[in-house]
C-alpha cells in the first residue's frame, strides 16, 4: 500500500508493521486495513473470541466545568441532567435542518464532566460546534490526545479481567476513568460486547502487548470492523449519515429522547420536531441481494420498471451473515421488509429484497 | 510446451497448444484479500486488450481484471461462483479465470516473463 506523506501515523504504528498489518488511508489516517489472519478470519474471529483494534484515529473531546451539562443539552439532543454518572448515550450534533453533522458517543463522568467520542473525519467540525455550544457557558472543551483501543467479541470481558482492567459493574453503554487519563467504556462497533480504552499514548503500549499477547485475542483491521458493523446495521458517518440526512429518516429516533422530540433548545430542534412530526419521506433499510454479489454503496435502486428509488449506502459480504449484506435508502412506501426492488451494479440489474435490520443477532444493545 | 506472462496489472496469461488461460497472480491475491464473488463474463465474448473482462470482489472492494489480449472467451472457471475463494488459494493454478483464442500471438511479446513480473513486484 503507497503511503502519503500527510497521513496522521498512529502512535502504536510499529505494532501493527510487526504484526503484518496492511495501510490504508482512511479519514486523514494511515489506518491498518487488515492483517495476515485475512478480513474474513477477522471478522469470525471478533464473533467467536476477540479482536483487538487500534481506532486512535477517533477523537476524544472532554466538556468539563460547571455548566458542562447545559453546554451538552445544546449541542445535542440529550437530556444530561437525566444521565446518571457513568451512562454513555448515542446522539448527534445536528444542522439548522436537523441533518446529522456527525454521530457520537456521550459519556457523563461527573456532575461537571462529560466525553464526547466523535469520528475521525468529522473531529474538526466537531470540536468547533461542541465550543459553539459551550461559548455562552462557563464550560471548557478540550480535545485529547489519546490511544483508543478497542476490544470486541464474547471474550472481551474475560480478556480484560485477566489483563487486570477494572470491568467488573461496567454495563454496556457506560464508562468510567479508571485512572488519571484513561477513559474505559463498554461499547463497540461490532454488535459485540467489548470495551474501548483511552489513554495516554505513552501508557498505551504496554496494555496493548498485554491484550495482544492473549491467546484469545487477535489484531483486527479497518476492513473487518467495516463488515462487522455492516452486519449488526450500525451506521458509518459519510456512508448511511450525512448532512443532508436526518435521524428519523436514518431510524434512529430511539436515540432522541421523548421530551425533544417536540422541540428543544439544542441545534436542530425546531427541524426536527418538524420531522418528527411530519414523518420522514425516506428510511434506512436493510437489503440482501440474490445471489452472491455484494451491492455496494453508491450503487442506485429502482423499481422493475425502472423508475429510481434510492441509493445503497454501505454494501459487502457478511462473513457471519453467509451472503451479502447492503443498507440504503428508500421511499417510506418501499421501507416495509419483504419489498423487491432492484439495484444496478456495473449497468446489471440485481434484484434485492428490504430485510429488518441487522443482519445478525445483536449480542450487546445500543440503548 | 507452455509459457506464462504476467502483465503491469498483475494478470497471468499462460498459452499452450494455441489457447490461453488468464488469472491473477498470487501477489495480486494477496493484495486484494478474501474473494467473495467473480463476476465471469459469457463464454463467445470478444475482448480487447486492456477490456474489464471479469470483477473479482473481495470483502473490502470490486476490482477489475483486464484481458491481457485480444480475442474470444471460450471457457470459464464456474467453480469460481460457488467456491471464489480458489483465487486465494491457488492464484496460479485451479483458480484460473477464462480461457480465450488469441487474435495476435503478437501481444504477448510485450508482457514480461515471470523473473521480470517478479522484479516488479519486488
Amino acid at each position: 500500500m503507497g503511503e502519503i506523506d500527510d497521513l496522521n501515523i498512529l502512535p502504536l504504528r510499529d505494532m501493527h508493521e510487526a504484526a503484518g498489518a496492511k495501510f490504508g488511508a482512511f479519514a486523514g489516517w494511515s489506518m491498518p486495513l487488515s492483517y495476515p489472519m485475512g478480513v474474513l478470519q477477522e471478522h469470525l474471529h471478533v464473533r467467536e473470541k476477540a479482536g483487538l483494534f487500534d481506532i486512535s484515529h477517533m477523537r476524544l473531546v472532554l466538556l468539563e466545568g460547571p455548566e458542562a451539562g447545559r453546554a451538552i443539552a445544546r449541542a445535542c439532543p440529550l437530556l444530561p441532567d437525566a444521565m446518571g454518572e457513568g451512562q454513555s448515550k448515542y446522539t448527534f450534533l445536528l444542522n439548522e435542518t436537523a441533518g446529522i453533522i456527525d454521530d457520537l458517543i456521550v459519556t457523563r463522568l461527573g456532575a461537571q464532566r462529560f466525553m464526547v467520542v466523535a469520528n475521525a473525519s468529522r473531529a474538526a467540525v466537531d470540536l468547533a460546534r461542541l465550543r459553539e455550544a459551550a461559548d455562552p457557558f462557563d464550560c471548557t472543551v478540550t480535545p485529547l490526545d489519546r490511544v483508543l483501543l478497542a476490544l470486541q467479541g464474547p471474550m472481551a470481558a474475560a480478556v480484560m479481567r485477566d489483563a487486570g482492567e477494572p470491568v467488573d459493574g461496567l454495563t454496556f453503554m457506560s464508562g468510567k476513568e479508571p485512572r488519571a487519563g484513561w477513559f474505559l467504556t463498554r461499547s463497540g462497533y461490532t454488535g459485540e460486547d467489548g470495551f474501548e480504552i483511552a489513554m495516554p499514548p505513552d501508557e498505551a503500549e504496554a496494555l496493548a502487548r498485554k491484550l495482544a499477547g492473549d491467546e484469545r485475542v487477535a489484531w483486527i483491521g479497518l476492513a473487518a470492523r467495516d463488515s462487522l458493523r455492516l452486519e449488526a446495521g450500525l451506521c458509518l458517518y459519510g456512508q448511511d449519515l450525512d448532512e443532508a440526512t436526518d435521524p428519523v429518516s436514518a431510524g434512529l429516533l430511539w436515540a432522541i429522547p421523548k421530551d425533544l422530540r417536540g422541540g428543544g433548545d439544542y441545534f436542530g430542534a425546531p427541524a426536527l420536531a418538524r420531522i418528527i412530526a411530519e414523518g420522514a419521506a425516506r428510511k434506512r433499510v436493510g437489503l440482501v441481494p440474490e445471489g452472491r454479489q455484494p451491492v455496494r454503496a453508491g450503487a442506485p435502486l429502482g423499481t422493475g420498471e425502472g423508475e429510481p428509488l434510492g441509493t445503497v449506502t454501505s454494501g459487502g459480504f457478511g462473513p457471519s451473515a453467509g451472503h451479502p449484506v447492503s443498507m440504503g435508502y428508500l421511499p417510506k412506501a418501499f421501507s416495509r421488509p419483504g419489498t423487491a426492488v432492484i439495484a444496478e451494479v456495473r449497468g446489471r440489474p440485481v434484484p434485492m429484497t428490504v430485510v429488518k435490520l441487522p443482519f445478525i443477532q445483536k449480542r450487546s444493545t445500543q440503548d | 510446451m507452455s509459457k506464462t506472462y504476467y502483465t503491469e496489472d498483475h494478470e497471468w496469461i499462460r498459452v499452450e497448444d494455441g489457447t490461453a488461460t488468464v488469472g491473477i497472480t498470487n501477489h495480486a491475491q494477496e493484495q486484494l484479500g478474501d474473494l467473495v464473488f467473480v463476476e465471469l463474463p459469457e463464454t463467445g465474448k470478444s475482448v480487447s486488450k486492456g477490456d474489464a473482462a471479469v470483477v473479482v470482489e473481495s470483502v473490502k472492494a470490486a476490482s477489475d481484471v483486464y484481458a491481457p489480449a485480444d480475442g474470444e472467451i471460450t471457457a470459464v472457471n464456474d467453480a469460481l461462483s460457488s467456491q471464489p475463494e480458489l483465487v486465494n488459494s491457488a492464484a496460479e493454478g485451479e483458480g484460473w479465470l477464462w480461457k480465450m483464442t488469441l487474435a495476435d500471438a503478437g501481444q504477448l511479446d510485450g508482457l514480461m516473463d515471470e523473473a521480470a513480473y517478479l522484479a516488479m513486484i519486488g
